[in-house]
């Protein structure tokens, strides 16, 4: 046993010792690495502050941060991002930003409202933009901040053609959907999904159900978090034993535990949300299509403006009109989502963005 | 020290071994107790030795996870100075980042902000001294009480509730809230408490269990139009108003409330209760010896009910810090980790007063320093909580440190070694 152990200690001393053998770079060649990309350094600090679920989350906190490494990359600006581990940890993470000079201040998730609203309120010189909410008074009444950018998304108008689509699919006539906690960026997919059915029905005459979620009452079906995929297990488990047969999870990485009873019932496909799960999952082959949000563009975009100096507090809001809004390929799926469907989709696409069909949520900014 | 003469006398206070053994499996089937009474027992000196053994461990790491260390580790032996100097870079950076933003900023323009972080310092380690001295009466009475993170959530929903609710004039508001934080943990621990002293139901499943359903119970009080804002969905508490709020200490630019006098104030209390009241005095005994305790008359089941419902309450009144001063919102996340960073906490105090309060310091510093060190250096937020376990790992393991830094152990009989080399030295010399 004591050789065995000399051994493996010998051999990965030697492959340490391998590789840490390389040559050294030329002085030159270090500067030129560990220096600023090629795009010239502008002076300019954007800084993004995570909610609980952190930047690797899958899902919008990794979209949101995605942009902001592309404006380091193509703008040239510096960065500082934060993440927090708690509800109580905003706060202090929003004020050590404005601590490290940043110009633009970038809030993740609508738990970041009232502790991004009252920095912005106290550092006037300081821009804030915030991610899937926008500002309200203590009486929930809508505030404008001179210095305060929402960056919203009508997402109902995308969950509204994966409604569809999803109805047109069904070969049970059941769909579901779920929320991880009930907020209007949640509902605002559910309620989009489920106008997308009832046009399906009315269209075609049909009697597809919506499980788990009721427009008209804004009752459904809630994980209660963003982060318990064990819940995802049992609520996707519940749908599928109702009959379900394609499920839209609203609830960040709690959706992948349905992802997972839903491979292991064979016949169940899943919506993803936020970017396309096809790409971003390991359930590839399980995914029908994903109602997409480009939070990355937009932070994106928002960044570009405030370096050029044109930061402006209006929200900015995604649609599918200006691409902030998107329902993702069919990948797997194309085969399976009759073709008249899809030509069906484009129309109501293009009704949508001409504005003769209006996607109504309770939730959609106003 | 080895060539002082009476060395042999620790050994005769010290009992031999097998002894120890046999009392302390006497006294209860707990193993739990006797690794109690060891972080308990280690001295000062090992606790300040955890830490900086902690900080060092800390700092490899964030060496290993800097990027221009990995690139620079690749051609190590054809240039080393590029390693180290890359490795020492990137954590003196981060620990002065991380000092920065825990006691004095330096790089601050004026002198109020330059201050500012030793005031966040406090303010984040006031709930932490709190339940902290809450969890070390608990030790020192011999309960592992696990509950303080559902003892603050509790303790914050009644503190919140009375806030938001009436409408009171503004020092009977705010004594009333502080009075309900107090009552809610109180209760919440209390049955943790009772169900002990009743059936005998293990106080670390109970107050774990018990920590569960607080959680799922604000969820749910959050999900009441009762708790939340008018015309919100948002699983948010409306406001605590000004006439229930700690006022704040040093104005609107620094977080620091009355709060943290109430933790002063409540280590003060527990010093006189534990070193200087009868009740302390049955706390204590209870906690060394149930067995003994009870032949001496105290009612050691009434004492366990006494301890929860006194720890619960110094629980309670951490969520109000939490409630009333810092957050001033009741959220379902408003007691963070602070329950279970309280613990450790407790157990680098050694459950005494005054070491809790530092020990809440060093924490609430380490918190608000990571803050800061994430912001500026890049280095993630994980390091400390990294450290924080490191510290809690070295305390519990005093022998482990003792080892590393050759300190001799203090319980061990080690009569017939120091013969040995006294003896080596007087033919020597």
């Amino acid at each position: 046993m004591k050789k065995i152990i000399r051994v493996a200690a010998l051999g990965g001393a030697v492959a340490l010792a391998l590789a840490a053998c390389g040559s050294a770079p030329e002085e030159t060649d270090e500067t030129a690495g560990t220096g600023e990309t090629s795009a010239e350094t502008v002076d300019f600090k954007a800084c993004m502050v995570s909610d609980a679920g952190g930047f690797d989350d899958k899902s919008f906190n990794q979209s949101g941060f995605e942009g902001l490494m592309r404006a380091v990359d193509e703008l040239g600006i510096e960065e500082a991002h934060v993440e927090s581990a708690a509800d109580t940890d905003y706060t202090p993470n929003i004020d050590s930003l404005v601590a490290e000079n940043c110009n633009l201040i970038i809030g993740v998730g609508f738990l970041l409202e009232d502790p991004i609203q009252a920095a912005a309120e106290a550092n006037p010189d300081v821009d804030f933009a915030l991610v899937d909410s926008a500002f309200s008074d203590a009486d929930f009444a809508p505030v404008t901040l001179e210095n305060g950018k929402p960056i919203l998304f009508d997402t109902a108008q995308a969950a509204y053609l994966a409604g569809y689509a999803a109805a047109a699919t069904s070969t049970t006539g059941k769909v579901a959907t779920y929320g991880g906690i009930q907020i209007p960026s949640v509902t605002i997919f559910m309620d989009g999904f489920a106008d997308g059915v009832a046009k399906f029905n009315e269209d075609n005459g049909g009697s597809v159900q919506v499980l788990g979620w009721d427009k008209a009452t804004q009752q459904g079906v809630f994980a209660g978090n963003f982060d318990s995929q064990d819940d995802g297990k049992n609520i996707g488990q519940s749908f599928i034993d109702q009959g379900a047969d394609i499920i839209m999870p609203v609830a960040g990485p709690v959706g992948l535990g349905t992802a997972s009873v839903a491979q292991a019932a064979g016949n169940v496909a899943v919506i993803g949300v936020d970017s396309d799960w096809f790409e971003t999952t390991e359930y590839g082959s399980l995914i029908m299509t994903s109602v997409m949000k480009e939070i990355g563009p937009a932070v994106f975009d928002t960044i570009s403006e405030a370096v050029d100096g044109n930061f402006s507090s209006d929200p900015y809001v995604g649609t599918l009109e200006n691409e902030g809004l998107g329902l993702a390929p069919f990948h797997d799926f194309e085969s399976k989502v009759p073709a008249d469907v899809v030509t069906k989709l484009d129309e109501l696409k293009a009704a949508i963005i001409a504005g003769d069909i209006t996607v109504e949520s309770e939730a959609s900014p106003k | 020290m080895s060539s002082q003469t009476p060395v042999p006398l620790p050994d005769a206070a010290v009992p031999p071994p097998g002894q120890t053994g046999v009392a302390e499996t006497a006294q209860e089937p707990d193993g739990g107790r006797r690794i109690l009474h060891e972080m308990l027992t280690s001295s000062w000196l090992v606790s300040l030795l955890a830490i900086v053994l902690a900080l060092i461990l800390g700092g490899l790491l964030i060496a290993a996870a800097d990027a221009e260390v990995q690139a620079t580790a690749s051609y190590f032996f054809s240039r080393p100075s590029d390693l180290i100097s890359a490795a020492w870079t990137a954590v003196s950076e981060a620990y002065a980042a991380l000092f920065a933003g825990a006691v004095f900023d330096p790089r601050a323009e004026e002198l109020g902000r330059a201050v500012r972080p030793f005031t966040e310092t406090l303010t984040v380690a006031t709930p932490l001294i709190l339940a902290g001295l809450g969890l070390g009466i608990g030790f020192r009475a011999g309960l592992f009480n696990i509950g303080a993170q559902g003892q603050i959530i509790l303790g914050g929903i009644f503190a919140g509730f009375i806030g938001f609710t009436f409408d009171l004039p503004p020092v009977v508001h705010l004594l009333l809230c502080v009075f309900g934080a107090a009552l809610g943990g109180a209760l919440w621990a209390g049955i943790a408490g009772v169900l002990k002293a009743r059936t005998g139901a293990h106080e670390v499943i109970v107050t774990i269990m018990l920590n569960n359903i607080a959680i799922y119970l604000v969820a749910y009080l959050l999900s009441l139009d009762a708790f939340q804002r008018t015309g919100s969905n948002n699983p948010v508490s409306p406001p605590i108003p000004d006439s229930a709020a700690y006022p704040l200490l040093l104005g609107s630019g620094y977080r620091l409330h009355a709060g943290f006098l109430v933790a002063i104030a409540a280590a003060f209390f527990t010093w006189w209760l534990m070193e200087r009241s009868t009740i302390g005095f049955r706390f204590r005994a209870v906690g060394s010896n149930p067995h003994a305790a009870r032949t001496a008359g105290i009612s050691v089941n009434a004492t366990y009910v006494w301890v929860m419902l006194t720890a619960g309450a110094l629980a309670g009144l951490a969520g109000s810090a939490q409630v009333l001063g810092t957050e001033r919102v009741l959220t379902a996340g408003v007691a963070a980790s602070y329950g279970f960073d309280a613990i450790t906490v407790a157990l680098l105090g050694r459950s005494k007063p005054l070491g809790t309060v530092l020990a809440g310091i060093l924490f609430g510093a380490l918190r608000a320093g990571g803050v800061v060190m994430q912001a500026r250096t890049g280095t993630p937020i994980d390091i400390v909580l990294v450290v924080q376990s490191l510290i809690v790992l070295f305390i519990a393991a005093p022998p482990l440190v003792r080892s590393v830094f050759r300190l001799p152990s203090p319980d061990t009989p080690r009569a017939p070694k120091p013969v040995v080399p006294v003896a080596a030295k007087e033919v020597s010399a």
